[in-house]
């Protein structure tokens, strides 16, 4: 565990823990799903499993991009990009995922023009200055970044940039729930929201898990605080068995969310009939793909996209890890062929991939306490 | 990709209104407002950013707690490099240090 007292207001951090430890009903055990990888990297950094009793078990969601993104999709865009005269640009936490013959990394090691964007509009901007190449703009994201990425398309289209394309691989995040709700192995009491996609999207998304399911959510913020903060929130609506959307992240997510953005997503993107989750299998209308008037800008219609279909190595585990099935140590490959700097599974990639985040401090920390002979 | 960094607002493009010069610590970088046309942000104003696009508007006493949350985090280097990446890394689309001049792009 982090030192309480480097937290923010470290005295309300424990008296918000002990506040849960008189909520938690001794004689139930409740699992709790932080939806967002966000929360799942600040949850194992914070040490914060150490500061909740043992019957609060958090489960981790399926909210990190680049984890659920299928490898054939990598294959694809790779497979895109191996034409004469593309630049593949990309943000730099795709730049390590493995496809099935590698990287991108590793295909700009044997010569394939790859770029590492921070920004969609740069992407653009590659394309305004390398008019005789065309650049393929390898999107992910949950509506975090989808707006954006909505954004840079409505700007290429005005200004009449012809060589540039999209290959969208935008996800949203309720399918994903939806589907893990509907997943018989699963039983979850609660959810704790995410922060920055519902700056987005508002709370009103959630109201069907509230209707139909009858679990409580809130969505939360990022610090130590905030999200011990929310797990009281869920206990005091469980306790009064209740389930109703709250927002305990007020400060910077308003309950209708941003309409430009949301204006944004509507004007250039669709849902897919269906699209393939790595661990959560095919999920319908759980994805984006580029409206008929933005065609142009879409790299599936402009090139010959293959369709790979790759399974993930048997003796993986990740969509067990990814439902909350197991824990990630639980995984055969768990720190011995996957480790963080040899990634076979996408949750070893992301700092916000459970299995990384489990590695990087849960772990490490368990194989130093018994080289020190002490019981971890 | 998925950090949200504080930035403050120091000036407005004058001939784009939705591009902004933005200051994160030292950074200095042009950061997208499109999609905050609803409620606009002025020079002096806080916001978050998600990869180059300002998502929404805050406090300044949030933008410190944003700022502390990503220390914590042991993802300030990673918000520094993804805001010295906007605009390609071109320094003359942004500054380091708040005493230069700074040059439109």
């Amino acid at each position: 565990m982090k030192f309480v007292d480097e937290f923010r207001e470290p005295e309300l951090v424990i008296r918000t823990a002990e506040e849960i430890r008189r909520l938690a009903d001794p004689s139930r055990h409740y699992r709790v799903m932080e939806v967002c990888g966000g929360h799942t990297h600040a949850i194992y950094r914070f040490g914060l499993k150490d500061l909740l009793p043992e019957n609060i078990e958090l489960i981790h969601g399926p909210g990190c991009p680049v984890c659920v993104l299928p490898m054939g999709r990598i294959d694809d865009g790779l497979a895109l990009a191996q034409q004469t005269d593309v630049i593949f640009a990309a943000f730099g936490d795709m730049m390590r995922v493995p496809g099935t013959n590698g990287s991108p990394l590793e295909h700009k090691a044997r010569g394939m023009d790859v770029r590492i964007v921070y920004s969609p509009s740069d992407a653009l901007k590659l394309a305004r200055t390398n008019p005789n190449k065309h650049v393929m703009f390898f999107a992910i994201g949950f509506e975090t970044t989808a707006p954006s990425t909505a954004l840079t398309l409505m700007r290429a289209k005005a200004e009449g940039i012809r060589n540039f394309s999209v290959f969208s691989n935008h996800v949203t995040i309720i399918p994903a729930i939806r589907a893990i709700l509907d997943s018989p192995d699963m039983r979850l009491d609660a959810f704790i929201g995410p922060g920055h996609v519902s700056t987005v999207i508002g709370c009103r998304p959630y109201e069907w898990i509230v209707k139909d399911q009858y679990k409580p959510i809130v969505i939360s913020g990022f610090e130590p605080l905030d999200i011990l903060q929310s797990v009281v929130m869920l206990l005091r609506q469980l306790q009064a068995g209740e389930a109703k959307v709250e927002n305990q992240y007020k400060r910077v997510v308003p309950w209708e969310g941003n309409r430009a953005a949301l204006h944004a997503l509507a004007e250039v993107f669709q849902l897919r009939p269906y699209f393939e989750w790595r661990g959560l299998g095919f999920i319908s209308q759980s994805a984006l793909r580029i409206r008929d008037a933005y065609a142009e800008w879409d790299s599936e219609r402009r090139f010959e996209v293959p369709g790979v279909r790759v399974t993930d190595p048997k003796a993986a585990q990740c969509g067990e890890v990814l439902k909350g099935v197991l824990k990630p140590h639980q995984c055969k490959l768990f720190g011995r062929e996957c480790t963080p700097e040899h990634p076979i599974g996408a949750l070893m990639v992301s700092s916000e991939g459970s299995c990384a985040a489990y590695y990087n401090y849960e772990h490490r920390k368990t194989a130093t306490t018994s080289r020190l002979g002490r019981t971890a | 990709m998925c950090l949200a960094i504080p930035g403050k607002i120091i000036e407005i493009s004058p001939d784009n209104p939705d591009s902004a010069l933005v200051d994160v610590v030292s950074v200095r970088r042009r950061v997208d407002l499109g999609l905050l046309q609803d409620d606009r942000p002025q020079p002096g104003d806080w916001v978050l950013i998600h990869v180059g696009f300002a998502m929404s508007k805050i406090s300044a006493e949030d933008a410190n707690d944003q700022m502390q949350t990503l220390r914590m985090l042991g993802e300030t280097e990673a918000a520094f490099e993804e805001v010295k990446g906007y605009g390609l890394g071109d320094e003359s689309d942004g500054t380091r240090g708040s005493n230069r001049t700074e040059k439109t792009a």
